[in-house]
This record gives structure tokens, C-alpha cells and sequence, in this order.
């Protein structure tokens, strides 16, 4: 599995730490109670199929990024920086 | 049909005509006291011992493909009581009696073998770490021996002694570990549980649960709408999915986790090796190939393979502990797909849908704890208690932070296990 930075361009997964689903981009208030946490923290949807990762370009130029990926056959379809993620949500 | 030496012989002698089908090919009835949904280990064990121990009997198990074709026939069949954390100590305790009874309880041959575990360590801090695991496997009751550098040595001779990042001071012996033929669980659970009227119902993929004013009424399938009272939901590396089909969402990420098998050689590993530090393990089956695998690959996957950077970890820590295994040609490997909780230990429970159960969430130890899972799942289902031995392992866990079993110290998060 190779992933294409937005600075670096194609790399090895090797370079990438893998963080899981793209849930950090939408943490809850701190006062938002014990369901939003609960969610945050530890329940996963889990998909089969298309699902949204957040991985980080520890071995290259240290960018956040959210990547799209088809579980079901490690298809990489796009890869988007975090922050222009968080600017755009 | 009982399986005896008499009877293989008789067999042989007369052209193995005789023998007869495992278990029946059933149609599912419109209604059942409970379904299990997964034909694998756990939930195959789960209908044998409602039947076994409870008297349930109206039960089916519903199969999506064929019965052990899910990770019971894709894991690498080590069978151990090593574990530290009080909550998991005693259920595998528990499950490895059972599995040192199974043969006689099913009359089935499921080759288990118990040529011991080692479990290597590399400083002084390891090996703190591993007495204190081997006192707590003790004070379990289980056993544990503490082998220094020559103790080793003289059980695992062709080791890389001296090998300079990761030098070898001793390991911890557990004689009572060992392994076991992943299929002939599942089948000897299987024929056991059709033997006492569980229907075993195959190629039935679950496309629905059907749940009323909270209370769970029945399933729907490819093959027509099932009633029932109880539903267990037992099928690990897909909970998440079926989990949806009842709306809920687990605390559960699935991973993809190789293993490898080489060419069949002569007898040359007795036991099981544990290299932790290099993140191997290594068997050989009875057929001749070193079965061994590393850790998982650290992405969501449910592609049943993985890709070539954790292959080549794995191969690099195999040369670096044994170097003699270079001699050995890989034959295939395969990926499974592991339900990661975040402390890395498995949930039996009931869920808010009343009569709805899961048995999920056992990351990549799920093969050793078929016999203890079916149990403790059979206990709860049938007396509304959790078993002794599994009140640990509840679903509400992270929710409240009580009562995590975190063997590796890590931290309760997804991606850590």
C-alpha cells in the first residue's frame, strides 16, 4: 500500500503512522457529555468498504492527513491534508 | 457415530464404506428459542454447550458461508494460559481446562498437542516482567517455569544466542500451552451440537435483526425471516457489520493480522517460540510446515491479506531469532481479520436489546478461548448471569473506564492493540 502526500507525493505506507478513523477532526466539547465521549473515544461505524483514516507523515514531512480507503481492498482514493479538512468542515 | 481406534480399523478393513455424514444439512424452521448468528469456533462451542450443559436444544446456528470457514481456518492454533490481568487470567485458565477435556467431552480428535510454550526474554527488566507473569499463572493455578539462558538453550538449541540487539537472557516456560487443528474444533463443536438437535445451517447469510419496543422477535436471512428469543451475535471480524444490522455500533476496529506457513520439513520446532520483542511466534504443525506470524499491519482492513511491509518484519525477526529458518521456502501466507477492542480484550455481554447478545472483540487471541467462550456465552444466555470466569469482559467497560484488561499496558485506545 503506497500513499500520495499533497507535499511529498507517492510513499511508502512505511513512512505513515496509522491513527484510525478520521474521528479526531469532529472532537466533542468538553461538557458534551458522556454519549459524545463515549462515541468519540470508542465506538467505530467500522465500515467494510469505503472509511475515512487519519494517518500522519511521521517519516517524512510531519503533515496530518485524512485518507479515503476502501477496507475491503486497500484502494487508496484520495488523500486530503487534516488541516484543510478542519478548514472546509 | 462414535470414533474409536476399534472403529478405524474395522473401516479400514472394509473399504471406509461405513462412515456417515458429520451433521445434518438442515432447512431453518420459522421459529427457534435461540439463534446464533456465526458458524465458527465460538459460535459453534456456544450451541454445544447450551445444549450440553443448559438443556436448550431449539437452537440454530446460522452460517454465512460453510461451517469454519472464518478465522477458526485462518489462525495460527497456539492453545495457552499465560495471561497477567485478573478478569483475563481465569477465563483462559478455564478455557484451557476445557480444552485439556475436549477430546473425551466431544469424541473427536482435535490433535491437541501441549509441547509447551517459551516465551523469550532479552534484559534483566524483561525477565522482572516475566516472573511476575509466571507467579501470577501460578497463583492461577497454571503453570510456569522459568528457564535461564542454558535452560533454553537446551530445549532450543539452533536460537541466535548472541545475537546483539536483542540477546537472549532466558524465557518463561508453560509447559500446558501448546496447540491444537484449528478445522477439527470447529467440526468436533459442530458434530457434538447437531448430535443434540442444534441445527447447523449454512450458506444463511443474516441480513437483518428484527427488534420490537426494544426487545429482539427474530432475524432476517437469504434464506427467509427466522423468529427467536434469543440472538447472539458471534461472528468476530465482522461484528461491526452485523452489529449495525441491530443499530449499534461496537467499540471495535478491524485489523488485518498475516501469518505464514513454509514448506513441510522434518521435525526440527518442538514447541511454540514466543519472541515478543521481535513480534514473532513460530509452531510447526503436524504436517511438517513452520506456521508463524507477526504482528498486525496497524490499518482497518477486511481484506483477509496484508501487505508486504509486515511480510518482510516478519521474515526479518524469523532470521534474526533462528537463522537456520532461512533454509525454509514460504509456501503462502493469508491475513485475518481481528475485532481490535481498545484494551485489547474480548466483550461477551448483553447488549440494550433485550435478548440480544455479543461475543466479539477478540482482537488476535480468539482461537485459544473457543471452548471457554461458548461456555461462558451458553451461561449467560441461559441464566442471565454472566459466568464466573467472563464478568469481565463487559461492553460498557470503556464507557465507564472500569475494569479494563490492558495486558500490554498501552492505554484503552483503537489503534494501540
Amino acid at each position: 500500500m503506497r500513499l500520495t502526500c499533497p507535499l511529498c507525493g507517492e510513499r511508502d505506507r512505511r513512512e505513515f503512522y496509522y491513527q484510525g478513523e478520521a474521528v479526531a477532526l469532529h472532537r466533542p466539547a468538553p461538557d458534551a457529555g458522556e454519549d459524545a465521549w463515549e462515541a468519540y473515544l470508542h465506538l467505530r461505524e467500522n465500515p467494510a468498504g469505503l472509511r475515512r483514516d487519519l494517518w500522519h507523515h511521521e517519516a517524512g514531512c510531519g503533515a496530518w492527513l485524512v485518507v479515503t480507503r476502501n477496507t475491503s481492498t486497500h484502494e487508496v482514493l484520495d488523500v486530503v491534508m487534516a488541516q484543510d479538512e478542519r478548514a472546509g468542515a | 457415530m462414535r470414533f474409536s481406534g476399534w472403529r478405524v480399523l474395522r473401516e479400514g478393513l472394509s473399504g471406509n464404506k461405513g462412515w456417515t455424514p458429520q451433521w445434518r444439512d438442515p432447512e431453518p424452521k420459522a421459529e427457534y428459542d435461540v439463534i446464533i448468528i456465526g458458524g465458527g469456533g465460538h459460535g459453534l462451542s456456544t450451541a454445544y454447550y447450551l445444549a450440553r450443559h443448559h438443556g436448550i436444544t431449539n437452537v440454530a446456528v446460522l452460517e454465512k458461508g460453510y461451517i469454519g470457514s472464518g478465522n477458526i481456518g485462518r489462525n495460527t492454533t497456539i492453545v495457552r494460559a499465560n495471561y497477567y490481568l485478573p478478569g483475563n487470567s481465569e477465563f483462559y485458565s478455564h478455557s484451557l481446562r476445557l480444552w485439556e477435556g475436549l477430546e473425551a467431552e466431544l469424541n473427536y480428535n482435535v490433535m491437541h498437542s501441549q509441547r509447551g510454550i517459551i516465551n523469550l526474554f532479552h534484559s534483566d527488566g524483561q525477565r522482572d516482567a516475566f516472573v511476575r507473569r509466571g507467579n501470577a499463572m501460578h497463583a492461577q493455578g497454571d503453570d510456569a517455569v522459568l528457564l535461564d539462558r542454558e535452560g533454553v538453550r537446551s530445549y532450543l538449541p539452533y536460537l541466535d544466542f548472541d545475537n546483539t540487539r536483542f540477546p537472549i537472557y532466558g524465557g518463561l516456560l508453560h509447559p500446558r500451552g501448546g496447540s491444537a487443528r484449528h478445522d477439527a474444533v470447529a467440526w468436533g463443536y459442530a458434530r457434538g451440537a447437531d448430535a443434540r438437535g442444534v441445527d447447523l445451517v449454512q450458506n444463511c447469510e443474516v441480513t437483518g435483526i428484527d427488534i420490537e419496543g426494544g426487545v429482539v422477535k427474530g432475524v432476517q436471512t437469504s434464506r427467509g425471516a427466522i423468529k427467536a428469543r434469543q440472538v447472539a451475535i458471534v461472528t468476530a471480524g465482522r461484528s461491526g457489520q452485523v452489529a449495525a444490522l441491530a443499530g449499534m455500533r461496537l467499540p471495535i476496529e478491524s485489523h488485518v493480522l498475516q501469518a505464514f506457513v513454509t514448506e513441510g520439513l522434518k521435525p526440527c520446532i518442538d514447541h511454540v517460540i514466543s519472541f515478543g520483542m521481535g513480534h514473532f511466534y513460530i509452531s510447526q504443525s503436524d504436517k511438517g510446515g513452520l506456521v508463524f506470524g507477526g504482528d498486525l499491519d496497524f490499518y482497518a482492513s477486511y481484506a483477509q491479506r496484508g501487505n508486504l511491509p509486515m511480510a518482510e518484519h516478519v521474515m526479518e525477526a524469523g532470521m534474526t531469532l533462528m537463522p537456520m529458518i532461512g533454509k525454509a521456502r514460504v509456501l503462502r501466507s493469508w491475513g485475518g481479520i481481528m475485532d481490535m477492542t481498545p484494551d485489547g480484550s474480548p466483550i461477551i455481554d448483553k447488549t440494550d436489546t433485550d435478548g440480544l447478545f455479543v461475543d466479539c472483540g477478540w482482537c488476535y487471541g480468539g482461537f485459544k478461548a473457543v471452548p471457554a467462550s461458548g461456555y461462558a456465552l451458553a451461561h449467560l444466555m441461559a441464566t442471565g448471569e454472566p459466568h464466573e470466569t467472563a464478568r469481565g469482559f463487559r461492553l460498557n467497560r470503556f464507557r465507564d473506564g472500569r475494569g479494563l484488561m490492558d495486558e500490554e499496558g498501552t492505554g484503552a485506545q483503537h489503534n494501540l492493540h
